[in-house]
Parts: structure tokens; C-alpha cells; sequence
């Protein structure tokens, strides 16, 4: 698959002056034929729609998103809520505040024609604390979205009612589980529910709910004008589609990457990126966020961005935050770096993942600062295993897996800390 | 004295209740408005904001204290938060915490003596391509180095 010629289905404004302002973005074709093309179908063909375009969630899990959509019960006799992850927080991400801030009004159309297809008349955009841009430009859009009437009592003239407000996180990365950011509206503290009962059932104060990521309803405004078809041109059969690629690290040019699902790892890092920096040799490679298990350089050879070759590669496609390191890099100071990120943020509710994060956080330390044991790999490995599927969010699973991946792959980083005593030279962790 | 609301934070307050079906539901934007109001969010404002919501100051305090960017204490003029995760470190974050720490001659949780400057270290800011990141109050700065760094405190003072 070649590298796209021009921006795709997401980022077609980014470059433009003023992208977030209603008036480059209805003349550039928004709030116009996806929206109509929504109003005239039923709530069904619209989700019908988004079922065939085959998207995936982008928040993470890649979960398809017209049958997350169809699992919302009818007729229960309460209200529907959307609830719009805008709570980006995983380590090596940083697409969604490039869609925030750079194209605001395309997310509110998605979030019109989410809701339409759901019955839900009011949304909340859950945005991170220190979004301080995003926050006032979506803001912005919102004020003046309710000012052309395309948001309030009659969207576009229509009997169909839609409020959207903003509820702004503070500062805890757990809030970005589904569960807890309905926690973090309802009650205040951001601890991750038990599912079942699934948030599409008993959500939002105890209605019908569905999450969904930015970058998932961004999409939605192409895929309803153009077409299932259209979208499906992009992708693999399994992954329809474009998707963002946050790249950082040790690479030329970093930056955020509109690609065709499919598209190859390598390619991206040495054609898009330009190469690794200072002439050095690719090491590793972090896929899709720091919940994700690692690659080494040989991985990268053969692995393709989608969801299917990340799995048969033992990694995960994840949020897409794809973090490139170098030969220098000493993979337990890397991984010691996230296991304290983890450690941080673990809400606290289950034993295993409270206690499991802050000891594989020590057992790190004590290896870089006075060098480790064999005994010390079997116990990482052992308090990985009692760490995975055992609590009530996957937080857990996404430090253990990690962990277990480093130790597979990069066994040496490990060993070269057993042969020393005292302080490596990377021992500094902040 | 007791806290109280001004009147024009007590509005957007009123305005804020009726974004929700449920008192409670306001107390995240609540403390945010009491943050904004004083600066940082006091023992005696979180009482006053159990009693408007309806909860027990205890679930208040809990939840101001489940979150990193709510202030139970005063921070300086100039909240300087470093991003320490991976991409950032890969970059020299760790440098330029240690430039601040010396330079400032104040830890990381610490205010300057004059109330000019405050230091943490905060985790991913969604900044790792333009690592390494720091925020300053709500602004972000990107690509930092020292000289960088040096020239931004220089212009704060
Ligand atoms: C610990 C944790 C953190 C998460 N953080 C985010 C996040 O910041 N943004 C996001 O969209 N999804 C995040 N997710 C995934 C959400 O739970 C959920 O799957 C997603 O928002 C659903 O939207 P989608 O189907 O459009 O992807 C996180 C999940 C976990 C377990
Ligand atoms: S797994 Fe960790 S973060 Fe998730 S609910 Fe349990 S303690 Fe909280
Ligand atoms: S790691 Fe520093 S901004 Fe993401």
C-alpha cells in the first residue's frame, strides 16, 4: 500500500488556517451532505451505515463501532447518553488533541450523527484537565454551533432535540477507562465499574450509554457523506480504514500520521519519520501506547499497522502511540520509567494491581540501583501472571503484559544488570 | 472566613447544576470554579461545597484528592509541571528536571521562598512529539532544552 498523497478521511483540515472555526469548516463541506444524508435515514440505517464501513474504535480496544452502537436497548424508557472520550492520557498519544484542537466542529457533527443513530439527546465531552487549548476551541465550536441552531432544541431545523456539554477531567489517567470516566461524572472519584452490566445497558446514571473515542466519531462525518464504500477503499479487510499514528522518540520527524490501516511499521519509521536520529540503529518499538507489549527491530521488519498483524506479532495496535528507541536505550530504565507511570496511576480498588504495580515498580528500582538476580526476573514474571485477569479493569493487564513482553524480548538488558553491582549509569529515574 | 462564591462564578455555578440530572454530578466543575476563584481548593471551600452539592465533605475531600491537578495547597505564580514518561525521557526530560530543581533551588511539590515558582513532575501531557514538554499554568511549551528552558524563566520573571 502507497503512502496517501493527501490527508485521508480525519485530517483533511489540519493544515488549513482557522480549521477550528465554523466558517472554514462549512466552507470546506461540513454540517452539510453527511448530516443531511443522516437526518433522511432512520436511526437503524444510520447505524446499518457505520456497521458496513466496518470502524473500529480508536479509543483502544478497536471494538466495532455500528455493533457497540446496536447493543443500546429501545424503548427502555429512559434517556440515552453519548459520552465522548476526549480523556487522552496513554503514554505515547497525542492524536485527539490534534483533532481538538485542530478541527473541533468535525467532532460535534460526529457526535450529531452518534447521537442520532442512538436516540440520544444529550452528550458529554469528558476532556482532559489539561487540555487547555482544546478545551476553550471546543468550547468555542459548541457556542457557535448552538448559535446556527446545528446543536439545541431543533438540530438543522429538525424534531430532533441535542444538547452537548463539557465535563473536564483533572488530572487521572484512569478516567480514560470507560467505566470510570462515568464514574468520574456521576460521583466524582474515577474508579473503574464491574462489566457486566456493560455501560451500552446500565451506563450513565443508570441509562443507556455509549462511549466513544474522538477519533472514532471524527470519522463519522466522512463515512456518512461518502459512504461505507468509500471508507472501505482504505484498510485491510479485518481493519477498514485510516487511522492516526502518534510517533515519537528517537525518529526524525515525529509527529501525528494519517494512514491507511495496513500500512507498514517499517515504512512509516524510515520513509514517513525520515529515519532514526544521529545515524543510530532502530532497538525497539512501542505500537500502540505504553499498554502495549514491545517489539524489537525484527518485529518491525514484517509488522503492519492493523489490528490483525499487531496481535501476530504479540503486540496490540492500541491508541496508536507508537514510540520509536535506539540502540542506547536500556529497556529496563524504559520499562522501569512506565512501571512507575502504573504504579501512579492505579486507582487502587484491587489488591493485585495496587500492591502488583507499586512492587514490579520497587523490584525495577532496586535493578537499576544495585543490579538484580535471576530470582528477580522469576518474580517479575510471577507477579505479571497474578496481575492479568484478575481486577476489575484492565489497567493491570496493561502494565503486566508489558512487563512480560521486555523480559521475553530484550532477556539481555535484563542480565546486564546482574553482573553489577551498585548504580548503573542510567540508574536516574525521575 | 468562609468561602463564598463571587457573583459572577455563582452564576456559571447555577449554570453548571443544570448541566446534569443529579447534584452531585457538578463537583468536579464545582472544584474547578473553586480553583479558579482562590486559587487553590481550601478544607473550608470543600465544606461549603458539600453542603451546595448535597454530600458529605468527606466524599469531597476524597474525590479533590483522587485527581493530580486540584491545589489543597497554594502553588506559585508559575506552576511549572515537567512531563517525565517515556517519550519525554527518551528526550532529556530528566536533565531538565534537575535544571529546575538546581536553578530554582527548590524539590519537586516545592514553591520558591518569593511565591514566583512552583515544580512538579507530571506524567504524559500528549506532547511526546514535540518532547521534551512542560506545562507552565495552562500553556504548553514544546521541544525544550536548557537554553530553552532558561530563556522561558527568564521572561516569567
Ligand atoms: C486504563 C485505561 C485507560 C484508557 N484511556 C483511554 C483514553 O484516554 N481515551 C480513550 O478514548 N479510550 C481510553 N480507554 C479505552 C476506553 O475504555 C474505551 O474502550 C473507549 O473510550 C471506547 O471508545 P471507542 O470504542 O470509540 O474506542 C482506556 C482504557 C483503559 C483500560
Ligand atoms: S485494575 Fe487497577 S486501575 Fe483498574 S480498577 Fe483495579 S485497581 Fe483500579
Ligand atoms: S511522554 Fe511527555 S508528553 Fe507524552
Amino acid at each position: 500500500m502507497n503512502a496517501p498523497k493527501k490527508q485521508l478521511v480525519l485530517t483533511n483540515r489540519v493544515g488549513i488556517p482557522d480549521s477550528h472555526t465554523l466558517a472554514v469548516y462549512q466552507k470546506t463541506g461540513g454540517y452539510s451532505k453527511a448530516l443531511s444524508k443522516t437526518f433522511s435515514q432512520t436511526p437503524d440505517g444510520v447505524i446499518e451505515e457505520v456497521k458496513n464501513s466496518g470502524l473500529r474504535g480508536r479509543g483502544g480496544a478497536g471494538f466495532a463501532c455500528g455493533m457497540k452502537w446496536s447493543f443500546v436497548p429501545k424503548n427502555t424508557g429512559k434517556p440515552t447518553y453519548l459520552c465522548v472520550n476526549a480523556d487522552e492520557s496513554e503514554p505515547g498519544t497525542f492524536k485527539d488533541r490534534l483533532l481538538l484542537e485542530k478541527d473541533p466542529h468535525q467532532l460535534i457533527e460526529g457526535i450529531i450523527i452518534a447521537c442520532y443513530a442512538i436516540n440520544c439527546h444529550t452528550a458529554y465531552i469528558y476532556i482532559r484537565g489539561e487540555f487547555d487549548l482544546s478545551y476553550k476551541r471546543i468550547h468555542k465550536a459548541i457556542e457557535e454551533a448552538y448559535a446556527q441552531g446545528i446543536l439545541g432544541k431543533n438540530v438543522l431545523g429538525k424534531n430532533y432535540a441535542l444538547n452537548v456539554y463539557i465535563h473536564r477531567g483533572a488530572g487521572a489517567y484512569i478516567c480514560g477507562e470507560e467505566t470510570a470516566l462515568l464514574e468520574s461524572i456521576e460521583e466524582g472519584k474515577g474508579q473503574p465499574r464491574i462489566k457486566p452490566p456493560f455501560p451500552a445497558v446500565v451506563g450513565l446514571f443508570g441509562c443507556p450509554t455509549i462511549i466513544n473515542n474522538v477519533e472514532t466519531l471524527s470519522a463519522l462525518p466522512f463515512i456518512l457523506s461518502e459512504g461505507a464504500t468509500a471508507y472501505k477503499k482504505w484498510g485491510t479487510e479485518k481493519s477498514p480504514g485510516t487511522k492516526l499514528f502518534s510517533v515519537s522518540g528517537h525518529i526524525q520527524k515525529p509527529g501525528v500520521y494519517e494512514l491507511p490501516l495496513g500500512y507498514s511499521l517499517k515504512k512509516l519509521i524510515e520513509e514517513n519519520c525520515g529515519g532514526m536520529t544521529a545515524g543510530k540503529k532502530l532497538k525497539a518499538v512501542i505500537p500502540g501506547g505504553s499498554s502495549v507489549p514491545i517489539l524489537t527491530a525484527k518485529d518491525v521488519e514484517t509488522m503492519m499497522l492493523d489490528y490483525e498483524s499487531a496481535i501476530a506479532h504479540g503486540s496490540m495496535l492500541g491508541s496508536g502511540g507508537v514510540i520509536v528507541m535506539n540502540e542506547d536505550v536500556d529497556m529496563v530504565w524504559a520499562l522501569k520509567n512506565l512501571t512507575r507511570f502504573y504504579a501512579h496511576e492505579s486507582c487502587g480498588q484491587c489488591t493485585p494491581c495496587r500492591e502488583g504495580t507499586g512492587w514490579v515498580d520497587k523490584i525495577l528500582y532496586r535493578m537499576l540501583h544495585e543490579g538484580g538476580t535471576n530470582e528477580d526476573l522469576n518474580l517479575l514474571t510471577d507477579i505479571s501472571h497474578n496481575m492479568m485477569g484478575k481486577t476489575i479493569c484492565v489497567l493491570a493487564d496493561a502494565m503486566a503484559m508489558p512487563v512480560l513482553s521486555y523480559i521475553k524480548k530484550f532477556p539481555d538488558d535484563f542480565r546486564n544488570h546482574f553482573r553489577r553491582t551498585g548504580s548503573s549509569p542510567r540508574a536516574k529515574v525521575i | 472566613m468562609l468561602f463564598q462564591f463571587n457573583a459572577q462564578n455563582q452564576k456559571k455555578f447555577e449554570e453548571l447544576l443544570s448541566h446534569y440530572p443529579t447534584k452531585v454530578a457538578a463537583l468536579l466543575p464545582t472544584l474547578w470554579l473553586v480553583q479558579e476563584q482562590e486559587g487553590n481548593i481550601s478544607f473550608e471551600a470543600m465544606e461549603v461545597v458539600a453542603n451546595l452539592l448535597d454530600v458529605s465533605p468527606a466524599h469531597v475531600y476524597s474525590v479533590a484528592t483522587f485527581y493530580t491537578m486540584y491545589h489543597l495547597k497554594p502553588v506559585g505564580k508559575h506552576h511549572l509541571q515537567v512531563c517525565r514518561t517515556l517519550s519525554c525521557a527518551l528526550m532529556g526530560s530528566e536533565n531538565l528536571l534537575e535544571h529546575f530543581k538546581n536553578k530554582l533551588k527548590i524539590n519537586e511539590g516545592e514553591v520558591t521562598p518569593d511565591g514566583r515558582f512552583s515544580l512538579c513532575a507530571v506524567e504524559c501531557l500528549a506532547s511526546c512529539g514535540t518532547a521534551p514538554a512542560m506545562m507552565v499554568n495552562e500553556t504548553y511549551h514544546e521541544n525544550l532544552n536548557v537554553q530553552k528552558v532558561d530563556q522561558i524563566l527568564k521572561e516569567l520573571k
